[in-house]
C-alpha cells in the first residue's frame, strides 16, 4: 500500500479537478499583467477594494515609462507607482480612473499559518502567456538581514515553476487565498515568494497616509 | 466569485495530508554537517544512529548532526558504503524515534515528497512521483545497486541523505544524487535499512568470495533444462582451494540461481553474495549436462 487509500480516492474523486478549477478562479480575475509600450513587464494582483494593486518593485524598476495594467478580459488600464521597497521587491501601484470598480480584490490568507509540504498554485504570464498556472508545495522558508541588520525578513520557498513575467503574481492555497508575491527563482529551481504577513507589515504603517 | 469552501474542500484535504506527512517525519530528520560547503541530510535509524549519504561526509572526524529540536550534537563516524552512497553515524544521546519506513514497494506514478533539513530554518520538501523502479544499477561509485528509485521531486542543494517519503510520511527511500550524474535516485528503503544494519554491526559491507570466473551466456530453450532460464553464468575458472572448489562447482557448469533467486549475469550474483551471505551456506543452482544440480556452498570474505 504505497498510497494510501484516502488519497487515492482524493485523486480519482470527479470533483478533484472541478476543485483546482475552482482555488485558481478565485484569483483568476484578480491577477493583472503590467506592461509598458505594448510589452509585459510581469504580473500584479489586485489587493484593496480602493483599486491598489501589488506587483515586484524590479517589475515596474523604469521610472521614465508608463505603466498600464491589463485585466483578464482584457480592459487596460494607465497606472502609477504609488510606493515601492527595494529590500523586499514589492510596489504598490494606483489604477488611474475606475476600472477596478467591478473587479473584486483577491482574497488574502496568513503567510504566518504556512506548513511546509502545503499545495500552492502560481499565477501570472510566464514569457507573456497570460494566466498561465502552475502547481507546487511549499519548499520551505528562507531568511534575508535588512541592510541595516536590524531586521530579519523570512522568505516562502516553493517548488512551483516560474519563468519571466510571473514575478509580482500571486502564490495561493489549495483555498485560492493569496499567500505571497512570486519575485524570483533562487539556484535555477527554487522558486521565491514574499509572505503576506510581510507584505501587511509594509502596507500597514502607509493606510493613514494613502 | 464567492468563495465556496465546499468545492475546494477536497484539495484543501490533500494539501493539509502532505503537510501533514512533513511533519510527521520532521523529528526523524536531522542536518549533518561533514563537508565545507552545504550542510546535507540525515534520517534517524535507530534511537542513537543516524543513516545519510557517504558523499556527504568529506571527513569522518568533528562531524555534527542538528536535531528539529534545535540541538547541535557531536557525531561518531561508524562506517559507509562508498558503493551505495551510504554511511551511519552514531550520536549518543539522540533519542530521537527512528523514522518509519514503508512495507510495500514503490510504485511508479505514486505521489512522493522528497524532503531535507539542510539548514537550520526547518525541513524542507518538494513534490514529485515516482518516475521509475529500476534496477540492479552499475552506479558511478563502483558498486551495483540491486534496486533504485527515480523521481521528478526537485532535489534542492543539500537534500542528499534525506527521505522521499510518501503520503503518510513513511520513508520510501533515501535520496542520493552521489549515485549518477543527472536524474535525482534513491536507495529503497527496504536495502538501505538493511545496509544501515550491517554497518551499523560491522562498520563495513562484507563482499562475498566465491572463487570462480565466469561469463553471461543466453541459453537456448533446448538447453534451459528445468529451470527455464534465458540467461545464466558459465564458469570459466574454479580458484583453487575456495567455496567454489570446496562446495564442488566444476568448470562448464552454467550458474543460474543462487539461494533460489535468478542469476543472470555477474551484477546479480554480486549482489546475491553481499552482507548477510557472507559465512553462511547457499545454495548454488547450476545446470550440468542439461541437468539442474544445487549445491550447498560455504561463502568466503573477499579481502
Amino acid at each position: 500500500m504505497a498510497i494510501p487509500l484516502e488519497s487515492l480516492q482524493l485523486l480519482r474523486a470527479p470533483d478533484l479537478p472541478d476543485a483546482v478549477q475552482h482555488t485558481i478562479a478565485q484569483v483568476q480575475q484578480s491577477v493583472l499583467q503590467v506592461r509598458s509600450q505594448g510589452r509585459g513587464l510581469g504580473a500584479a494582483v489586485i489587493w484593496s477594494a480602493n483599486g491598489r494593486i501589488l506587483t515586484n518593485q524590479h517589475v515596474v524598476a523604469n521610472p521614465f515609462v508608463p505603466l498600464s495594467v491589463v485585466f483578464s478580459d482584457g480592459r487596460t488600464s494607465p497606472t502609477r507607482v504609488v510606493k515601492h521597497h527595494p529590500t523586499l521587491d514589492l510596489a504598490l501601484l494606483a489604477i488611474e480612473g475606475d476600472v477596478t470598480q467591478a473587479v473584486p480584490p483577491a482574497r488574502i490568507a496568513e503567510s504566518a499559518r504556512l506548513r511546509v509540504g502545503e499545495l500552492v498554485f502560481a499565477v501570472g504570464h510566464p514569457w507573456g502567456q497570460r494566466g498561465m498556472v502552475t502547481a507546487g508545495i511549499i519548499s520551505g522558508w528562507g531568511r534575508i538581514v535588512y541592510p541595516n541588520g536590524q531586521r530579519t525578513v523570512e522568505y516562502i520557498l516553493s517548488d512551483v515553476l516560474l519563468g519571466p513575467g510571473n514575478s509580482g503574481g500571486p502564490l495561493v492555497n489549495a483555498d485560492g487565498a493569496v499567500v505571497g508575491i512570486n519575485t524570483m527563482i533562487q539556484g535555477g529551481d527554487l522558486s521565491v515568494a514574499i509572505p503576506t504577513a510581510e507584505i501587511q507589515r509594509w502596507l500597514a504603517p502607509a493606510e493613514h497616509v494613502l | 466569485m464567492e468563495h465556496n469552501l465546499h468545492t475546494t474542500a477536497p484539495l484543501g484535504q490533500l494539501s493539509q495530508q502532505m503537510a501533514d506527512a512533513v511533519e510527521r517525519i520532521s523529528p526523524s530528520l536531522v542536518l549533518v554537517d561533514g563537508r565545507r560547503r552545504q550542510a546535507a541530510s540525515g534520517l534517524v535509524y535507530a534511537s542513537d544512529l543516524v543513516l545519510t549519504a557517504d558523499h556527504v561526509l568529506e571527513r569522518e572526524e568533528d562531524l555534527t548532526i542538528q536535531t528539529h529540536d534545535k540541538r547541535t550534537l557531536p557525531a561518531q563516524f561508524i562506517g559507509r558504503d562508498t558503493a551505495n552512497d551510504l554511511a551511519v553515524l552514531r550520536v549518543a544521546d539522540l533519542n530521537l524515534a527512528a523514522a518509519p519506513i514503508a512495507t510495500g514497494p514503490a510504485r511508479v506514478g505514486q505521489f512522493i515528497l522528497a524532503v531535507g533539513r539542510p539548514s537550520s530554518n526547518g525541513p524542507m520538501a518538494s513534490l514529485g512521483i515516482v518516475s521509475s523502479v529500476g534496477g540492479p544499477l552499475r552506479t558511478r561509485r563502483g558498486g551495483t545497486l540491486e534496486q533504485y528509485i527515480q523521481t521528478d521531486a526537485i532535489p534542492y542543494p543539500g537534500f542528499s541523505g534525506g527521505p522521499l517519503i510518501d503520503a503518510e510520511g513513511q520513508v520510501i527511500g533515501v535520496t542520493t544524487t552521489g549515485l549518477m550524474r543527472g536524474p535525482t535516485l534513491a536507495v529503497p528503503a527496504r536495502i538501505a535499512w538493511r545496509i544501515a544494519g550491517t554497518l551499523a554491526q560491522h562498520g563495513h559491507i562484507k563482499r562475498g568470495y566465491l572463487g570462480i570466473s565466469s561469463q553471461p551466456i543466453d541459453l537456448p530453450a533446448s538447453q534451459r533444462g528445468e529451470w527455464q532460464q534465458e540467461r545464466g553464468l558459465l564458469i570459466s575458472r574454479v580458484e583453487e582451494g575456495s567455496p567454489a572448489e570446496a562446495g564442488g562447482l566444476l568448470i562448464g557448469d552454467i550458474l543460474v540461481a543462487c539461494n533460489q533467486q535468478p542469476v543472470l549475469d555477474t551484477d546479480d550474483l554480486q549482489a546475491l553474495l553481499t552482507g548477510d551471505a557472507v559465512d553462511s551456506v547457499v545454495a548454488i543452482s547450476v545446470l550440468r549436462g542439461g541437468a539442474l544440480n544445487t549445491l550447498s556452498v560455504r561463502i568466503g570474505l573477499r579481502s
